[in-house]
């Protein structure tokens, strides 16, 4: 076959130049190779912000007591965990693997050229990445600590040294999350620059595979609404630095404002990780499904409508913060409204598996759970969109598990099936199917047996960043305490179960079952590719004649018709 | 909802719990209609020997009526939801009904003076009444509370009110708040009510109630997790005692 003529022009290839270790694995510009970069590092810190969780989490169940692997966990300690925790998880783990990672490897194999537009620019992203990773690592190592003034870092705690303590922890802290915008920015413009300039010839607009649009998507709206962000954290950094009084009222400042800025970047930046993990399952879905996608333009203008209503939303985080009253009313609107387009794309997602031919493979559980689960963090969060509500709710444990429920599906379960769906093409092998599922099952159930107590926890009005309720003698009845060691055993059979993970992580990319370019009959071009794909992806550039998502069209003999095949 | 879980003792948590209670209507019919249709359709559409899926491409009308009518009841349930937290905001935020007296709240890092009228009823008076995190008011009279921080942003929250405003540096932040009623729940504690060392010998918290907490709700620094208050609800005979015993210069010394 053409295949196997193909694979051998390749061998051929990718001989021709050889690389050192170090030039081939850390100053590559090859995107695959900066994928893994952003991958690992990704996971490196997941598990550095699981293992924060499990400290703090600890803490929570049995106040005061030492925890096995860390110590007694002092107030500030625990103060910088849950800082650190919220900014590790959302920043650097959610950002580089679910559009870092997954846009450098998906856009150019999916959109069927060789590389990214700008390949050293995409090596200084990373590069500028890393760098902010040791500098946020870093401000736990520095006189005074890391930075324990929560993530949304307002100030005037974050602002000024006497407050909160951490002088040099909370400048670092600051310029680390500056840092990494910009090696975001700069992985924005080769997201988007790639996918408009160098597709393959024949994929037109409406053929370009659903993630890479949502990857496209999440790019600009990550570079509209970053920029007020930037300019607060500079504003910030002069405040603490310089002497300056942004945010100081005292001196004429507003500390609201930092509140608007930050805001204004940080809703969007949930649909900017939400919408890469939501075409990530699309992708899955229809392959294990067998489907095409149902209305594949409703579902693209769906996210567009989701963009750009988040850019009008930002201030329902503020509704009890002192901004005028009146306001909420407005933002009470738009925040609502926008569980008609997030609604409208969970129905597309159900109508797709209308009349489908359904597996449960390891990375179709993990597409599926995240619909499940998706689903209850959307609900939840009309409770806190609407104002009149989220009077009793700002704040409380029920905030933090409706947030959860989102970014943990976007998160771990949206890069868990991205990771097992590619893993083939990644590494040529197959991720081992049956510790693949009990990872799955034992992760998932975890996952709603630590978050549904919190739920309740918040109903009851616990709320947020305190160490030991004790302090509060309506929350420590004994009810609240039961539910809080639940939630923590839970946590701990969670992390401990990701060594499952791992394990077949490591020994499957190198021991797996060989496969070969298309083990599971796709249609998109990355499978066009040999796996792994070699420097250069395709040995021969693909046309392309459809769109993505023809699988099962009527009078053919099999059952996907890949977009590269003329007939 | 709410309410099952705490005490809904101002005269507008009823109102908050409502909004709650529909929302929670509202929106857990959706979630549990889109599992149900969800996890039926991963059984009914299961992988089978021989079975090909169907294409459906979603764009025809009729097949698009699937999504589209179910978006547009999503829409209806919206204005229902926005309709009724605008309302409930309105009358807990955007309205201050007359006051019978005025409380001022200082948040700073990390704890609460509270500062009450004395017996005659006006802040800012010789006879005010000064407490460190606790604060005394009268069940069925219409508070004002003057929300101010000293340092950093606070957060005045008293859960059982279902009352939550962040206190800012440099403003004065007003709101109001009625109790109505001790609520059943709230039995005060000897040691955090009253301060005393030995539960057994403290006459003064025998029997009484209307004890809740109060919580700093916005991150404020090394010491949020330890700010937190209590709220004594008097009836208004406790309350003029209370008056009667704290303030230094009764209305009898003053004339």
């Amino acid at each position: 076959m053409a295949h196997a003529a193909a694979a051998h022009a390749h061998d051929d290839h990718g001989h021709h130049h050889e690389e050192g270790f170090i030039r081939k694995y850390f100053w590559s510009t090859d995107h695959k190779i900066i994928c893994f970069q952003y991958l690992f590092t990704g996971m490196i810190l997941a598990a550095i912000g699981g293992f924060m969780a499990y400290a703090f989490r600890m803490q929570l169940a049995f106040p005061g007591e030492s925890v096995p692997l860390f110590g007694v966990v002092s107030p500030y300690e625990y103060n910088s965990l849950v800082t650190n925790h919220g900014t590790v998880m959302i920043f650097w783990v959610a950002m580089p693997v679910l559009i870092a990672a997954f846009g450098n490897y998906l856009i150019p194999l999916m959109l069927g050229c060789d590389d990214m537009v700008f390949p050293r620019l995409n090596r200084l992203s990373f590069q500028v990445f890393l760098l902010s990773a040791i500098v946020l690592i870093a401000s736990f190592f520095v006189e005074g600590g890391a930075f324990g003034g929560a993530w949304t870092a307002y100030p005037p705690l974050s602002a000024k040294a006497h407050y909160n303590l951490t002088p040099a922890g909370s400048t670092l802290w600051v310029i680390a999350v500056a840092l990494e915008f910009v090696a975001f920015l700069m992985g924005g413009i080769n997201f988007i620059t790639t996918t408009m300039n160098s597709r393959a010839p024949g994929m037109k607009m409406w053929d370009i595979p659903m993630v890479v649009w949502m990857i496209v998507i999440a790019s600009i709206l990550f570079m509209v609404s970053v920029g007020p962000l930037i300019a607060g954290a500079a504003m910030l950094v002069f405040d603490q630095m310089l002497g300056t009084g942004f945010f100081d009222p005292n001196r004429g400042g507003d500390p609201v404002l930092w509140q608007h800025l930050f805001w204004f970047f940080g809703h969007p930046e949930v649909y900017v990780v939400l919408l890469p993990a939501i075409g990530i399952v699309a992708e899955v879905m229809c392959v294990f499904s067998r489907k095409k996608l149902f209305a594949y333009k409703i579902v693209l203008y769906t996210a567009f409508a989701t963009g750009i209503l988040s850019f009008f939303v930002w201030a329902h985080h503020q509704f009890i913060s002192g901004i005028d009253p009146r306001m909420a009313n407005i933002f009470t609107v738009t925040t609502v409204l926008i569980s008609v387009p997030l609604a409208e794309m969970m129905f597309v997602f159900i109508a797709t598996l209308y009349g489908g031919s359904i597996r449960l493979t390891t990375p179709m559980l993990w597409a599926m759970s995240f619909i499940a689960t998706f689903l209850l963090g959307g609900v939840t969060g009309i409770f806190l969109g609407a104002s009149g509500a989220d009077i009793y709710f700002h704040d409380t444990y029920f905030v933090l598990a409706h947030f959860h429920y989102t970014f943990y599906p976007i998160a771990i379960i949206g890069t868990m099936a991205g990771v097992t769906h590619w893993f083939p093409k990644m590494f040529g092998r197959q991720l081992n199917e049956f510790w693949g599922r009990v990872h799955f099952w034992v992760t998932i159930i975890a996952f709603n047996c630590i978050f549904i107590p919190l739920f309740v926890l918040g109903a009851g009005g616990q709320h947020r960043r305190i160490y030991d309720f004790q302090n509060y003698p309506d929350l420590a009845g004994q009810s609240m305490v039961n539910m809080r060691v639940f939630a923590t055993i839970s946590l701990v059979i969670m992390l401990v179960a990701q060594f499952i993970f791992i394990i077949n992580f490591i020994y499957s990319a190198f021991r797996g079952k060989k496969v070969g370019r298309n083990p599971y009959n796709a249609t998109t071009l990355e499978w066009v590719a040999p796996s792994p794909p070699g420097h250069g992806n395709f040995e021969e550039m693909p046309t392309v004649y459809r769109g993505p998502y023809e699988y099962s069209v009527p009078g053919r003999d099999e059952d996907y018709w890949p977009q590269h095949v003329p007939n | 909802m709410v309410n099952y879980y705490i005490e809904a003792l101002s005269t507008y948590a009823e109102d908050v719990d409502n909004i709650i209670n529909l929302i929670f209507v509202f929106a857990g019919f959706w979630f549990i209609l889109c599992e149900i249709i969800f996890f039926g359709f991963l059984w009914k559409f299961r992988y089978k020997e021989g079975e090909k899926a169907q294409y459906i491409t979603g764009e025809e009308k009729h097949e698009k009526k699937w999504i589209s009518i179910p978006h547009f009841l999503v829409l209806v349930c919206d204005v229902f939801i926005i309709i009724g937290a605008v309302q409930v905001w309105v009358d807990v935020k955007l309205t201050l009904p007359p006051p019978d007296a005025t409380v001022r709240v200082v948040a700073q890092q990390w704890a609460w003076t509270f500062v009450q009228p004395g017996p005659d009823g006006e802040l800012d008076t010789p006879d005010d009444i000064t407490t460190a995190d606790h604060l005394f008011i009268e069940e069925n009279k219409v508070y004002h509370y003057e929300l101010v921080s000293r340092d950093v942003l606070h957060d005045f929250s008293v859960p059982v009110f279902r009352l939550k405003q962040d206190a800012l540096p440099g403003r004065v932040i007003k709101g109001w708040f009625e109790a109505n009623g001790k609520g059943e729940s709230g039995t005060c504690r000897a040691d955090v009510d009253f301060g005393c060392e030995d539960p057994a010998n403290c006459p003064e918290a025998e029997g009484k109630t209307g004890c809740y907490d109060i919580q700093c709700a916005e991150m404020c620094g090394i010491g949020h997790g330890i700010m937190s208050a209590r709220i004594h609800i008097h009836s208004a005979d406790e309350h003029r005692a209370w008056q009667a015993k704290n303030s230094k210069t009764p209305l009898a010394a003053n004339q």
